[in-house]
């Protein structure tokens, strides 16, 4: 019941591994977020081509 | 203690301990080497459809392919992970070692299926995208989820949405299909069966251990050498038949016949060698032969029209 308790109270305690797992995860998720902007950038430009500039004024 | 304490306390024990996995499981996940097969032909795809998109549109198209395919290797290894973890070659995968939990390839796989079929719906045109949402499908459903455990011509049907990459990639540059994306798609599906039957000739034990019923499992592996070389003998032509529908022209004829030619004999070679090394050494010759033509095939194909090599206007290329 002690162990119970103290592992209550002191919540999930991660190892000095899991850590750095967790903070490679964070910046590959931040890097796959870049790319999709990034992606979605190019596309709008690709997409568009030179129809903004044909566009009637 | 009161009951509630008690409850909670089970309901933290209950809770999955924080997530193991690093960048390199979820990498992992995407089956980076079929992923690599599918990039090769959804890439010849592209190049060799008549009219294009804008290069930097078809490489966000080549993109979209490729993480789809990624995707329904991760949702694959959600659903067969009892299976992965009894067989020897895929007991190391992320999910059945337990540095990957279900959830979390679940997860994985749904994200990118979705992303990436909305991307090239977006990127590309809603034929492609719903041709890559077919294919995902396809694997997951039809082949994992249902032939797989079912059927020894499980990968015979289920080879389908491997050899679709390059008709989604036309589909992508053009807009529609086309009876030559066909004989791309057709070509990957007659070659899967010898590819796969030859490893499994091999992994036998390790599949009837798992309870897959791959062919050697349950019609003896005499019936599966003459199946092989079936399938060899019709895949041959095959190969050949890009040079006839104007997609290939004299380096790729030379190559699809004598490549065409060697796989026929090595899937003899198997057949006749029946016992001990000799016999492994043969299937496991064609399984990597295998790879070899496919990828040959394929790049030689792109090579030529990188390279302004005239495809050939035959007979039966001027009748299609």
């Amino acid at each position: 019941m002690a162990a119970d308790d103290d592992r209550r109270d002191a919540g999930l305690v991660l190892t000095e591994e899991q850590k750095r797992r967790r903070r490679a995860r964070n910046l590959a998720i931040a890097g796959a977020l870049f790319g999709l902007v990034v992606l979605f950038y190019l596309l709008t430009v690709f997409k568009m081509g030179g129809n903004v500039a044909n566009r009637p004024l | 203690m009161s009951m509630i304490q008690d409850d909670r306390i089970e309901a933290v024990s209950a809770l999955p301990g924080p997530s193991l996995a690093g960048v390199e499981d979820f990498l992992a996940l995407l089956k980076p080497r079929v992923m690599s097969l599918v990039v090769m032909t959804a890439l010849t795809g592209l190049v060799v459809a008549p009219t294009g998109e804008h290069p930097v549109v078809a490489a966000i198209s080549l993109l979209c392919i490729a993480v789809g395919a990624g995707a329904s290797g991760a949702l694959n290894m959600w659903w067969d992970a009892d299976i992965d973890a009894v067989m020897a070659r895929t007991a190391g995968r992320p999910v059945p070692s337990g540095r990957v939990t279900p959830g979390e390839a679940l997860a994985f796989g749904m994200t990118l299926s979705v992303g990436s079929v909305l991307m090239l719906g977006l990127a590309a045109n809603w034929l492609a995208a719903g041709l890559l949402a077919f294919t995902i499908a396809f694997y997951v459903v039809v082949y994992t989820m249902w032939l797989k455990r079912s059927t020894p011509q499980n990968i015979v049907i289920g080879g389908l949405a491997g050899a679709m990459p390059p008709m989604v990639a036309w589909a992508a540059q053009t807009g529609s299909v086309s009876f030559e994306s066909a004989v791309l798609v057709a070509l990957i599906f007659m070659w899967t069966p010898p590819h796969f039957w030859a490893l499994a000739l091999v992994k036998s034990e390790d599949y009837a251990r798992a309870g897959v019923p791959m062919l050697p499992v349950v019609a003896g592996q005499d019936e599966t050498r003459r199946q092989i070389l079936l399938y060899s003998l019709a895949l041959a032509p095959l190969g050949v038949a890009p040079a006839l529908v104007g997609l290939g022209g004299w380096p790729y004829l030379a190559v699809s016949v004598a490549g065409g030619v060697e796989f026929v004999r090595r899937a003899l070679v198997v057949y006749r060698v029946r016992e001990g090394a000799p016999a492994r050494k043969a299937a496991m010759g064609l399984f990597g032969f295998s790879i070899l033509y496919l990828f040959a095939l394929f790049l030689l194909l792109l090579a030529e029209k990188l390279a302004g090599v005239a495809p050939l206007t035959g007979p039966v290329a001027g009748w299609l």
